[in-house]
């Protein structure tokens, strides 16, 4: 199931954008309970866990910056800590809020 | 002092193909900032990376370490990022003699790479990049970072720098559970100028249950020259969710050595003393073991690696005056065959970021 999903959606996703944060319904994490996040609260409810699982495993909280510059920062990270769309998606929500 | 893969042959080639990225980069860069800025809702370019100053004390022998670690991200559309680290570093001692401290000042770039987001599940990265083995290398290195200055014995292993294209990515297969994972190729005897060439393929799996916060993984690399060498490690990063800790650990086996390393780190923000200043107060505790591989005391030398079976703990404590500067002291316990010694180390590191266009309003 999850191969398929993987094969059939390989390059025809598209990566989370800080500009609608919200409309990223193909980010690989159709899977999870929490890929249909839209509202506001459980958002920010569910970046902030994520922010907590996913940036506190390596460095200290950094401090919120302004979206442009959270934009590239998550992207950096989604790259660099192979983070997942979906979590990128969430963290920055959550940031930027 | 610092494990520095700048020692190995590597170095003779990466002045060429690098100089001409880095010029690339340079080049583009107005164009890139420009493009950037135009629209306010886009990334913004950004500099960040850190600085930090140390001193080490390793068997009598004082060593005075400087670092300045600018990172680059130039974001590009929707799914490109350009992204770098250069490193400029300076490692003073005084000579046995006495007299003034001197030393060389280095500089050399980290990584230099084009990543493209092709979907939820890929990434595709060509350039030069930090080989992801383990995840000390890749997550851990910069000095704002580590809990403990010194590097783990075994960091040399299988870290050098790749320069080639590499497929990476994450994404969860359950609502428990994430995979990451990288998977990359090395052919930097392509163009450079040198015969003493790495080329290999490896990968790395990852797989991480955001419940219990744990996340356990393994990495392999094979030389594609010589003698054809495996090499392959694990890992293990666990933070539980009702203690400030963070736990990690690597191991890595390969031709040149093997070793592991174990590392907590201790957030004292719930003592119920001091409170302010405990917040801010980290304690840390690594114990190490390094097994000498098959090749010859010297050539471990200029990895960077222990020439004998090593034994190593360490103890530090680190305090966060703020998210972005931390001062720094530890004290470790060498065992060696061929000697024992102390390790001091004390300092202070700082990260900064830098936009490089407008960013609107402070959110």
């Amino acid at each position: 199931m999850c191969a398929l999903t993987l094969a059939t959606s390989a390059f025809a996703g598209s990566p989370s954008n800080s500009k609608d944060a919200s409309s990223n319904r193909n980010d690989g994490s159709a899977a999870t309970p929490v890929a249909h996040l839209t509202d506001g609260d459980s958002m920010r409810i569910a970046g902030e866990q994520r922010f907590r699982a996913n940036c506190g495993r390596c460095h200290a909280a950094p401090q919120k910056f302004p979206p442009r510059m959270m934009g590239t920062i998550l992207r950096h990270m989604r790259v660099r800590a192979t983070i997942t769309g979906e979590d990128q998606r969430l963290i920055l929500f959550y940031m930027t809020q | 002092m610092l494990y520095r893969w700048r020692n190995t042959a590597s170095r003779r080639w990466q002045g060429n193909a690098l100089s001409g990225i880095a010029l690339l980069l340079l080049l583009l860069l107005p164009a890139l900032l420009a493009a950037q800025t135009s629209d306010p809702e886009k990334p913004v370019p950004i500099l960040t990376g850190n600085a930090g100053a140390f001193g080490f004390v390793t068997a009598g022998q004082n060593l005075i370490d400087t670092q300045f670690n600018p990172v680059l991200l130039v974001p590009l559309g929707d799914r490109w990022l350009i992204e770098s680290r250069v490193a400029f570093e300076g490692q003073f001692q005084r000579s046995p003699d006495g007299g003034p401290y001197g030393g060389p000042v280095t500089k050399h770039i980290d990584y230099a790479q084009l990543d493209y987001i092709a979907s939820p599940y890929v990434t595709v990265t060509a350039g030069r990049f930090l080989t992801p083995f383990g995840i000390f290398n890749e997550r851990l290195y910069p000095c704002w970072i580590r809990a403990l200055q010194p590097d783990p014995l075994i960091l040399p292993i299988n870290t050098a720098p790749s320069d080639g294209a590499m497929f990476r990515g994450g994404f969860p297969v359950s609502a428990k559970a994430n995979i990451n994972y990288a998977a990359y190729v090395s052919v930097t005897s392509i163009g450079i100028d040198s015969v003493d060439s790495e080329r290999h393929v490896g990968g790395r799996i990852g797989f991480f249950f955001p419940g219990p916060r744990l996340e356990v993984g393994g990495s392999w690399q094979r030389t594609l020259q010589d003698d054809r060498k495996n090499a392959f490690g694990f890992h293990l990063a666990w933070q539980p969710e009702k203690a400030p800790l963070n736990l990690r650990s690597e191991f890595a086996h390969s031709f040149e050595g093997s070793g592991y390393w174990v590392e907590g780190a201790y957030r004292l923000s719930q003592a119920h003393f001091w409170q302010k200043a405990m917040r801010g107060t980290e304690v840390v505790a690594r114990l190490q073991q390094f097994y000498a591989g098959e090749i010859s005391p010297d050539g471990a030398a200029a990895l960077g690696l222990p020439g004998a079976d090593t034994r190593e703990a360490d103890f530090g404590v680190n305090y966060f005056f703020h998210n972005a500067l931390k001062g720094v002291a530890s004290y470790g316990r060498l065992f060696s065959s061929a000697g024992n010694a102390n390790q001091w180390s004390f300092g202070i590191a700082y990260r900064f970021l830098v936009p490089l266009g407008r960013v609107g309003p402070q959110s």
